[in-house]
């Protein structure tokens, strides 16, 4: 395995370009489509069959319960067509699910972790696959769009207790936004080589007349969404190392590409739909700061173990996909744990200690580095809003945020989100090493040990899905454990991001005068880049020294 | 700390604070306590007292202190040991220099609540009955409508309103201000205030509060803090730094686990002192001095406030509505010019409109006078008037007449109004040369008052008989530093409003002058009352002051009103401020007050959280090098061993908070910049300034520590 910092600098050249040239088209098309007026009639049709007004315009409460009723539905639906697989069509001979196993999986796709108990190839036939995973996909995804969009709305709208409608939203999210987009991503990587057919194939191999049957599917169409919608579940085990997923180092980076382009556009929209573009600016700034030092850190992880013994031993090529090499895997690394996709072209397990630190400060920073569609830039607001909060006290005046003032309320809703994740990752991990049975199921030794618990929860409770591969989670314990956290993790933040955003829409707007902290800039930006750091790392720096650190910094 | 220092670190705001007001002004400012070891020693027994735990349970941060404390005292009677009786003894420093602090502010407070009590013990008032008898009765048990009669020397025994007579009053025991003032019943003056002293006279009181509602009650309430409820930002700021502990109680509780899988279990003092580092101790500690300290601050600028909540808000002001004359202007309007009449000489002019002003004891007489004198013309004075002529009679201002002036030698001079004094020329046969109609318009124009010199002369027979000689030209005068001032408020965000009852053309020139934002002409107090809520209805926070009976509906509905303590009761009780010195300008200081409070508390957490990043440095590596040696990279302050690690990093997070006390009390300086550069100035200082001063900070500590056997 080699590490070629050419290779690796002109490939994040073409991502950085390709997303600054794509970022404001799309920004610009998805601002239409959140704030279109009309219904189109697939639509129509969806809200017939789902018996909803679709000009009803809803309270927070009432577009959280459509929220969690709608997940709800969907975790149930999920998991009783998995338990039944045995008696349904297109199971490819494979059984009903192991309950703890589907129900964990349910919990994974509905909460877009896209966490991956079980063994594809083994596990879920054709069905399960196309018609319960990949709409999961879909819907995870749009899901935490209309959730910032609610946020925006409760920003931009005054003196009002409604935040729009959640059914709407979530059908034009997904007719308009994330189906056109799909389809064009699953035709690029049908012509760039990735499987789509619907059968395995035989083969028989000429010298040594064996015969295989090379497991086959829908791939193509199901990697555009998982990589689109930073889902990341694979249709095989091996994920996007895997060859029929992710044929070669263009798709990789396509890959890539794919899976930062809705995060990374969002800001743009809602620059657009807070009438100040220098907003959603700043906002991605910060983002993409985040992301280049990440992914350099992740780059300088990966090649700075080139020299090492490990290297010499040939230890280093072990889970790295040969086809790729350094480069494309630490840049995918840091894009999927930065994201909350999960997807990997790499095994993270294998990675270099600091590498594979890297990958999990990447998720511990609440996934907001541009984040997962939506959930990245909800998270990346309530950031802001703390910022503002201690530059607002730092300037004299009670801290508003774009006209909206952060009083006791706002604060305890922020407060509490930001407490959410690393109270998940840090209370589980540590009941989980209490009991030495499921310590047991990390099979490594020394603080790789503990790093592969405190990845699997810290992937979970960020709903990102992508695992320090050596555990196994299949367990009821620890498929439990895991479902808690993925659920809390995603819903608890929901519930406050909502909850904020009708708080925030009921106030009247401040106007902004020279004595308002401006939320846009580079020193608001520098702020908040350190809230973000800061904040998250004073939280996991013991649990990262050791785990990561200790086994990375050798003396 | 030593008291000098601590010396150096107070100013009084005023020095400081941009907003203060220009020299010249006659208010003043109480200088606060200096903060000495004779102040810190005497607070010591409140801070001891303050460690109950019924009274830390209001800070979370510090109560956490506290358990952390009381657990490692119980492991050290356990099995004590050098390094654990060291760290427990400097936790519960940590939580005394928490208490420490408040009882500090409380005890700035406190002596000037005593000097209040002492002002109201043992009066005895004499009551007044139906029948016009008096009976004497002790103040305290005075009760709302009762009336007593008050005469030279007695103290007034409760606020109220005077409803007979007039008296000079001391007030000095509330406002430091040692010239009596005129009260009297009816108008704007009449409210008493309990414990001043009435000097002359007799006056009959209608009390206005009930029993330990007064308004020395409600100071000394405010003084001591007894009365601090928190404000919405302190809440705010409180939800944000318990969440704070909470992650970090977190983190040290799942650290045990965690280290124990690694077989590096650490003690759990050590995990106790890792948990008092990392959770803001430091601002924690301090909130409650920084707030205490606030209103003291209002305190010394002769301001009370009803509320915290109202200095904070004060902080947020966007608009400020002021009252032009007093506030922008001097109250009286002042000559500054004469415009002579075409065949009438500028001298003769001047003359004549000094003599008409000679017998006028006004404001702007006087001002007459003193042009006059500036431009060469000083006598005659009245006496040599009185030597040189037969007599003359002086003709007073009245309402009928509108004109003042001096009937001499058989002359008639007067000066005054435009339309007065026409038709007084009228009526002798005289006309008003053409010219004078320009005159007046133009000084109209400019925002001033024209006043009309004319002479009726009976010895001349012809048209000149009867003639306006010319125009004085009085003008408010704006005074000086204003106009930077509302610059300085424009670049903060804020902006002012000048309410005035001249016409629209006066306003407009002397809020072009003065450099306000807006002005609101021929105001009402319905006017004031709906430029508030239009202000309100566009997101704004509005500030005014006010001192009459009719400003109360304004006074209640701005978000911080400030009543003139010489006001009406009414106002009074409408308005959440009440300015002791009655100066408008006041208003202006309470803005800065309010952002200075803000300011301190913002920059301190963040200093507070700032710090965490150097500790995690030291102690990090002080728990783990022994399992994980690379570990020890982390290390990077150099500290000798990890026990004077974790050691030094306690007794930096303990001396942060009393060396900050003084900073707290006297709130961080603050400056009339815009947002954006206050935001760069303060992120430089207290963040940068807080990731870098504790690597230094346990450095130092730690080369001390490691001299001491068994840490080092």
């Amino acid at each position: 395995m080699t590490f070629n910092t050419v290779s690796f600098l002109v490939q994040v050249g073409v991502l950085i370009l390709a997303l600054a040239l794509l970022h404001k088209p799309l920004g610009v098309y998805m601002t239409g489509v959140f704030t279109g007026t009309t219904n189109a009639r697939p639509e129509r049709l969806f809200y017939r069959l789902a018996g909803v007004d679709a000009d009803a315009d809803q309270k927070w409460s009432i577009y959280l319960r459509s929220v969690l009723v709608f997940s709800a539905v969907s975790i149930l639906v999920v998991f009783g067509l998995q338990r039944l697989q045995g008696v349904l069509p297109g199971n490819n001979g494979l059984a009903g699910v192991d309950p703890w196993v589907a129900m964990n999986t349910a919990i994974s796709f509905v909460t877009n972790t896209n966490w991956q108990t079980y063994v594809p190839e083994a596990t879920v036939g054709i069905v399960v696959q196309m018609c319960l995973l990949a709409v999961q996909n879909f819907l995870s995804a749009a899901v935490g769009v209309v959730v910032v969009l609610a946020l925006i709305r409760g920003i931009t709208r005054t003196r009002t207790d409604r935040l729009g409608n959640f059914w709407v939203d979530l059908a034009r999210t997904s007719f308009r936004l994330l189906l056109p987009l799909a389809v064009l991503a699953a035709v690029t990587m049908v012509l760039g080589g990735v499987v789509q057919n619907f059968w395995a194939t035989d083969v028989v191999n000429q010298a040594t007349g064996v015969q295989q049957s090379i497991p086959g599917g829908p791939v193509a169409s199901q990697e555009a969404i998982k990589i689109l919608g930073t889902n990341g579940g694979g249709y095989f085990n091996a994920n996007s190392a895997h060859p029929f997923e992710n044929p070669s180092v263009f798709i990789s980076l396509f890959q890539v590409f794919l899976l930062l382009l809705i995060p990374s556009a969002l800001p743009y929209t809602y620059g657009r739909m807070v009438g100040d573009q220098r907003q959603g600016y700043t906002i991605a700034a910060v983002m993409g700061t985040l992301w280049l030092a990440s992914t350099v850190l992740m780059g300088w992880g990966v090649a700075a173990a080139q020299g090492s013994a490990t290297a010499a031993a040939g230890g280093l090529g072990e889970g790295f996909e040969q086809r790729f090499g350094g480069a494309p895997s630490a840049i995918y690394a840091a894009a999927t744990t930065l994201t909350s996709t999960g997807a990997v072209n790499v095994a993270h397990d294998s990675l270099p200690p600091l590498a594979g630190g890297t990958a999990m400060l990447n998720m511990m920073l609440g996934e907001v580095a541009p984040g997962g569609t939506g959930s990245g830039l909800y998270g990346m607001l309530i950031l802001a809003i703390i910022a503002v909060f201690i530059a607002g006290l730092m300037v004299g005046r009670t801290p508003e945020f774009l006209g909206k003032r952060i009083g006791p309320r706002e604060m305890k809703l922020a407060a509490m989100y930001i407490l959410v994740t690393p109270a998940l990752v840090l209370a589980l991990t540590g009941l989980t090493v209490l009991v030495p049975e499921q310590v047991a199921n990390a099979p490594s030794s020394g603080p790789h040990k503990f790093s592969e618990i405190l990845y699997a929860f810290t992937s979970g409770a960020n709903n990102n899905g992508s695992a320090f591969g050596g555990i196994t989670t299949s367990g009821p314990y620890l498929s439990a454990l895991l479902g808690v956290a993925m659920l809390l993790g995603r819903f608890l933040p929901i519930v406050l991001v909502l909850a904020l955003a009708g708080s925030l829409a009921q106030q009247r707007r401040i106007p902004q005068s020279s004595g308002t902290v401006p939320t846009h800039g580079w020193l608001f930006g520098s702020l908040l880049l350190a809230v973000t750091v800061i904040l998250t790392a004073l939280s996991y720096f013991p649990a990262l020294a050791l785990g990561p650190l200790a086994e990375g910094l050798i003396r | 700390m030593t008291p000098q220092r601590a010396d150096l670190l107070v100013p009084t705001l005023a020095d400081g604070n941009p907003l203060g007001t220009p020299g010249e002004h006659k208010h003043h400012t109480k200088k606060p306590a200096r903060l000495t070891l004779a102040s810190v020693l005497e607070a010591l027994p409140l801070a001891v007292r303050k460690l109950a735990p019924r009274q830390m349970v209001h800070s979370p941060v510090m109560f956490t202190v506290l358990a952390g404390a009381v657990l490692c005292t119980a492991i050290c009677i356990v099995r004590p040991t050098f390094f654990g009786i060291a760290v427990t003894a400097w936790l519960w420093l940590t939580v005394l220099f928490g208490t420490l602090s408040e009882a500090i502010a409380e005890g700035r407070g406190k002596a000037q609540a005593d000097s209040l009590r002492a002002s109201r013990q043992g009066v005895i008032a004499h009551r007044r009955l139906d029948d016009g008898s008096t009976v004497d009765v002790a103040g305290t048990d005075l009760t709302k409508g009762d009336l007593v009669v008050c005469e030279a020397g007695d103290t007034i025994p409760s606020d109220g309103e005077i409803i007979e007579g007039l008296a000079s009053v001391d007030e000095s025991t509330i406002t430091g201000e040692s010239a009596p003032v005129i009260r009297e019943s009816g108008g704007d003056r009449s409210s008493v205030t309990g414990g001043t002293r009435v000097l002359s006279d007799r006056i009959v009181i209608r009390i206005t509060a009930e029993p330990g509602q007064t308004f020395i009650d409600r100071m000394i309430r405010l003084v001591e803090g007894a009365v601090r409820q928190r404000t919405p930002n302190e809440i705010a700021l409180n939800v944000l730094l318990v969440s704070l502990t909470i992650v970090f109680v977190l983190v040290t509780m799942a650290l045990a686990p965690f280290a124990a899988l690694a077989g590096a279990t650490p003690s759990p003092i050590v995990l106790v002192a890792l948990l008092v580092c990392l959770i803001p101790t430091t601002i924690g500690a301090l909130v409650p001095a920084i707030g205490i300290a606030g209103m003291d601050r209002l305190v010394q600028h002769n301001v009370l406030a009803t509320s915290g909540r109202a200095v904070e808000t004060a902080g947020d002001i966007t608009t400020l509505l002021l009252d032009k004359t007093g506030t922008i202007t001097y109250g009286n309007r002042r000559a500054v010019n004469f415009l002579a009449a075409e065949g009438t000489g500028k001298e003769t002019l001047i003359r004549i409109a000094r003599l008409s002003s000679l017998a006028d004891a006004t404001p702007e007489g006087r001002s007459i006078i003193d042009l006059a004198a500036e431009q060469g013309i000083t006598s005659p004075s009245l006496e040599e008037l009185q030597r040189t002529t037969d007599g003359f009679d002086v003709a007073e201002f009245s309402a009928t007449t509108r004109m003042s002036g001096l009937d001499l030698d058989g002359q008639m001079i007067r000066k005054g109004a435009g339309s007065a004094v026409t038709a007084f020329v009228k009526e002798f046969g005289g006309s008003v040369p053409p010219e004078i109609d320009g005159y007046v318009q133009a000084i109209s124009a400019q925002g001033g008052t024209p006043l009309l010199v004319a002479r009726i002369d009976p010895a001349v027979h012809d048209g000149a008989r009867a003639r306006v000689l010319g125009v004085i030209h009085l003008a408010d005068v704006v005074k000086p530093g204003m106009r930077d001032r509302f610059t300085e408020l424009r670049r903060m965000g804020i902006r002012t409003v000048m309410i005035t009852g001249d016409n629209p053309v006066t306003a407009s020139a002397i809020a072009a002058e003065a450099g306000v934002d807006d002005y609101l002409a021929e105001a009402t107090p319905e006017d004031k009352l709906a430029v508030i809520k239009k202000e309100q209805d566009a997101g704004r926070l509005v500030a005014m002051t006010g001192d009459g009976t009719n400003d109360a509906p304004a006074l209640a509905a701005a978000d911080v009103g400030v009543a003139m303590n010489s006001g009406t009761p009414a106002a009074k009780e409408a308005a959440n401020m009440v300015d002791l010195d009655s100066d408008p300008t006041k208003l202006i200081n309470i803005v800065g007050i309010g952002k200075q409070l803000l300011i301190t508390r913002g920059s301190l957490t963040t200093f507070s959280v700032a710090n965490d990043v150097a500790k995690y440095f030291a102690i990090v590596p002080a728990l783990f090098t022994a399992t994980f040696p690379g570990l020890g990279l982390l290390n990077i302050m150099g500290l000798s061993t990890p026990a004077s690690a974790i050691l030094s990093a306690v007794i930096f997070n303990a001396l942060i908070i009393i060396a900050l006390v003084p900073l707290a009390l006297k709130g961080v300086r603050y400056r009339a910049v815009s947002a954006q550069q206050a935001l760069a100035r303060n992120l430089l200082i207290y963040g940068l300034g807080g990731l870098i001063a504790p690597f230094i900070g346990i450095k130092i500590i730690d080369l001390f520590i490691s001299l001491i056997p068994g840490i080092g």
